[in-house]
């Protein structure tokens, strides 16, 4: 079986979210850059899936500009086989994702499609769901165990009430939650290899499709900074702190 | 454990610890040599932090000399020199509102950064360093961020190549579900680039006795902060140095306010680690310094985006180590080159590299296996100008430290205007012993940061984007658990939460109210400074999991 896995560029989890002085995006400038945890969590399940024999080929995607090779690289040195750029320097939406994986699932045929459940730099969390629309593949969302025999794939799913577990007839969409896996690190050899391994790059107009935005940025502002606590001396001075200047009583 | 851990193993020709300028300089300069001779030659560079020029720091006005010497086309390459230094101001600050300009005759000529026959430039070291690195990867260099070399693998007196450290060992030192052991990477030739006090360069020095004959080896710590500016206020290659306040005489060090590019300032404090005072916060000092006039007129108004600290070695010639061993080389401020005089010292790192490079492939391309004492660089070495550069100025630090920033600096005047003829000065006391008893003196009450132009040190940290995976052993090593509360805490008033620039050491109350020492590792910003100045030298700094510690921007 054919597994497609979906992997993002966002910036690192670690660096602190700086916003441009003019207020019109998020500053990526000299920015470390990352895979998504969500989606290196994808690729862990898919080369799991691998090592038991049940997935044949991994095939790493990703939608972005020419720097997003780094993390298919990643991905490849990870355990992905081959990988397939689709190369766009526009700002990709959810939609515009969804639709240049829909062509590849229609041109590549896998039999599971995993993706992250969501990229940390948006918190979109629509790219599977809308993927399995446009496909009309059935969807296993928020993935924390994912277990395939024979055609069907059985995936838990993590929900407020608890875990519910679906079944799902292949060629399925997965989406991956945090504990679905902890993910390996890369070897050096590995990282080595990977740079041999085939990467394909295909343009939007390659797949007849457009990822465009539809949604216009108009501003980004950080959060308000917190101010400073104060102590106070008494019961009956935080009561009327309280009441008077936080006006909560 | 790591004994029986069976472990990968892959030969290159050269393995080169660390990314930075020395070592990239070096990595480039091999493959140039090779790519000219059509020979096949393999070097692998490897580079704890989690991408090349996360973990470096520099201020930095560079000299592009060692740069035009291996890429003579570096402006068409899109080398990062943008801004030009365009006007040297000096100052000594004489109290916290007072200064005096220093007119350009009375400043050592070493120290000028406009005029003269080379164009000096603001840069980003971490950039130049992004950059140094895509150019060795296109000429065909491996680079691995993300791994940190943990000990050189050292086989009957010969250094062989290096350990990776293992990633997915738990706080317990118990395998995790992730667990990877570290691998070898053997070479001919090794070259340790790790920059100031090199956990691994430490241990080489020691072993092969490299610093035999020499001065203790002197450092200081930097602090650096990134700041974006009005508009109106920002004039690119605009380069301002100062010492004095707030340092008290027998304090020495001195700072620097650069203009940048992109409306960015950047601002640091130097500090000699051989302050006497264990009271002495190098932070808090920076802290303050920022409020004097001189220097709060270009930040006003600002924002405040990146900061960082590295100690940085600066010993010059008097301390440089024997650079060759059997199998290796030390390079860069690894071994000490950087020039004090100049305040600078990324250009005579990569000079470094580039003369190991040439020694190094000289001796492969001469049919060599590996292994030998590479006497051939120490003549290239000592032929070449950066040498010549630090035998000039070799007494400028310790003068400095001998007779005052005052004396020293008409000392220094002096001795260059003769050409480096007067009597060579010595500082051999450690800087770890420099420190002396708290009682001897008052506690340093430092102000409150206000939040617009000083910070305190948790949202300091915050910026440095620092992290390392919490489930690992402590990579900050106490030969002595005990001492710090026993020997230390009575004596010191234990230093190390107060020289530490990244809030990783606290004193702090148990539940029966008694004193324990805790290490916060998860802030460390890798400047090595606990390394350094703890005054037992009870602390060793060892490399936690690869890709842990600080991820600076364009620092």
């Amino acid at each position: 079986m054919k597994v497609l896995v979906a992997v993002k560029r966002v910036i690192d989890y670690n660096v602190k979210i700086r916003v441009k002085p003019d207020h019109s995006d998020v500053d990526l400038t000299n920015v470390k850059m990352a895979m998504n945890p969500f989606c290196e969590i994808a690729v862990e399940e898919a080369v799991r899936l691998k090592e038991k024999g049940v997935a044949t080929e991994i095939v790493a995607v990703t939608i972005g500009p020419k720097a997003a090779q780094e993390q298919l690289r990643t991905a490849l040195a990870l355990g992905a086989d081959r990988a397939i750029h689709v190369e766009t320097d526009e700002r990709v939406e959810s939609l515009g994702a969804a639709k240049a994986l829909a062509k590849l699932v229609e041109e590549e045929q896998p039999g599971l499609v995993i993706l992250g459940k969501q990229a940390i730099d948006s918190d979109n969390n629509q790219t599977g769901q809308m993927l399995a629309a446009l496909t009309g593949l059935p969807q296993g969302t928020f993935a924390s165990a994912v277990n395939v025999e024979g055609d069907k794939v059985q995936v838990t799913r993590e929900v407020d009430g608890g875990l519910q577990t679906v079944e799902l007839t292949l060629p399925a969409i997965v989406t991956t939650d945090l504990r679905l896996n902890e993910p390996r690190y890369a070897k050096l050899p590995d990282i080595m290899k990977a740079k041999k391994k085939p990467l394909d790059v295909k343009s939007p107009a390659d797949l007849g499709i457009s990822v465009g935005s539809r949604v216009k940025l108009l501003k980004v502002e950080p959060p308000a900074e917190r101010q400073g606590g104060v102590k106070v001396g008494s019961v009956d001075e935080l009561v009327d702190k309280l009441k008077n200047e936080a006006k909560v009583l | 454990m790591t004994e029986q851990v069976e472990r990968d193993s892959i030969e290159f020709d050269v393995v080169i610890v660390g990314a930075g300028p020395s070592g990239l300089a070096a990595a480039c300069r091999l493959m140039q040599q090779a790519n000219a001779a059509e020979q096949e030659l393999t070097v692998c560079v490897v580079e704890k932090g989690s991408e090349v020029g996360a973990h470096i720091l520099s201020g930095a006005v560079f000299e592009p000399r060692a740069l035009a010497e291996l890429f003579p086309d570096w402006e068409e390459r899109g080398a990062p020199l943008t801004t030009p230094a365009t006007r040297d101001e000096v100052y000594l600050l004489k109290d916290a509102e007072k200064a005096l300009t220093l007119p350009n005759a009375l400043v050592p000529k070493s120290m000028h950064n406009t005029g003269g026959d080379m164009p000096r430039y603001v840069i980003s070291a971490g950039n130049l360093c992004r950059w140094l690195a895509e150019q060795a990867e296109g000429l065909g260099v491996e680079i691995f961020p993300g791994f940190a070399a943990q000990e050189a693998i050292v086989e009957e007196g010969v250094v062989k190549g290096l350990l990776i450290g293992d990633m997915g060992v738990g706080a317990d030192g118990e395998p995790k579900d992730s667990y990877m052991p570290g691998m070898e990477l053997r070479a001919r030739y090794t070259l340790f680039a790790e920059g100031a006090r090199g956990h691994i360069g430490k241990r080489l020095i020691e072993a092969y006795d490299l610093a035999e004959g020499k001065d203790p080896q002197h450092y200081g710590i930097g602090l650096k902060e990134l700041w974006d500016i009005p508009a109106e206020q920002h004039e690119p290659g605009l380069v301002l140095h100062g010492s004095g306040w707030p340092l008290d005489k027998n304090t020495h060090g001195g700072w620097f306010l650069y203009h940048a590019d992109n409306q960015q300032v950047v601002v640091g404090l130097i500090m000699d680690l051989s302050y006497q005072n264990p009271w002495l916060s190098p932070f808090d000092e920076f802290q303050r310094m920022k409020h004097h006039p001189v220097l709060a007129k270009h930040l006003e108004g600002g924002k405040r985006v990146a900061y960082g600290a590295r100690a940085i070695v600066k010993g010059g010639l008097n301390c440089l180590p024997k650079m060759t061993f059997p199998g290796g080389l030390l390079i860069g401020c690894d071994a000490g080159t950087l020039n004090f005089a100049k305040i600078k010292g990324l250009h005579t790192a990569m000079k470094s590299g580039l003369v190991a490079a040439e020694a190094v492939f000289e001796a492969i391309a001469g049919g060599d296996e590996g292994g030998q004492e590479l006497t051939a660089f120490t003549e290239k070495w000592e032929a070449s100008w950066a040498y010549a550069e630090l035998k000039e100025s070799a007494s400028f630090g310790p003068a400095i430290h001998k007779y005052g920033t005052l004396g020293g600096g008409a000392y220094n005047f002096v001795n260059q205007l003769l050409g480096g003829k007067l009597p060579n000065v010595h500082d051999t006391t450690p800087d770890h012993a420099a420190l002396k008893p708290a009682a001897e003196f008052e506690k340093i009450d430092y102000p409150k940061p206000d939040g617009k132009l000083s910070f305190d040190k948790l949202s300091s940290v915050f910026l440095s984007n620092t992290n390392h995976e919490e489930d690992q052993p402590c990579h900050l090593r106490l030969a002595d658990p005990e001492l710090p509360i026993r020997d230390n805490l009575p004596e010191y008033a234990e230093p190390a939460s107060r020289y530490c620039p990244a809030g990783v050491y606290e004193v702090v109350e148990d539940d029966d109210g008694k004193p324990r020492f805790q290490i916060n590792f998860q802030n460390c910003v890798h400047c090595k400074t606990c390394d350094i100045k703890d005054p037992a030298q009870n602390i060793t700094w060892v490399a936690p999991e690869g890709g842990g510690g600080p991820n600076y921007p364009n620092m």
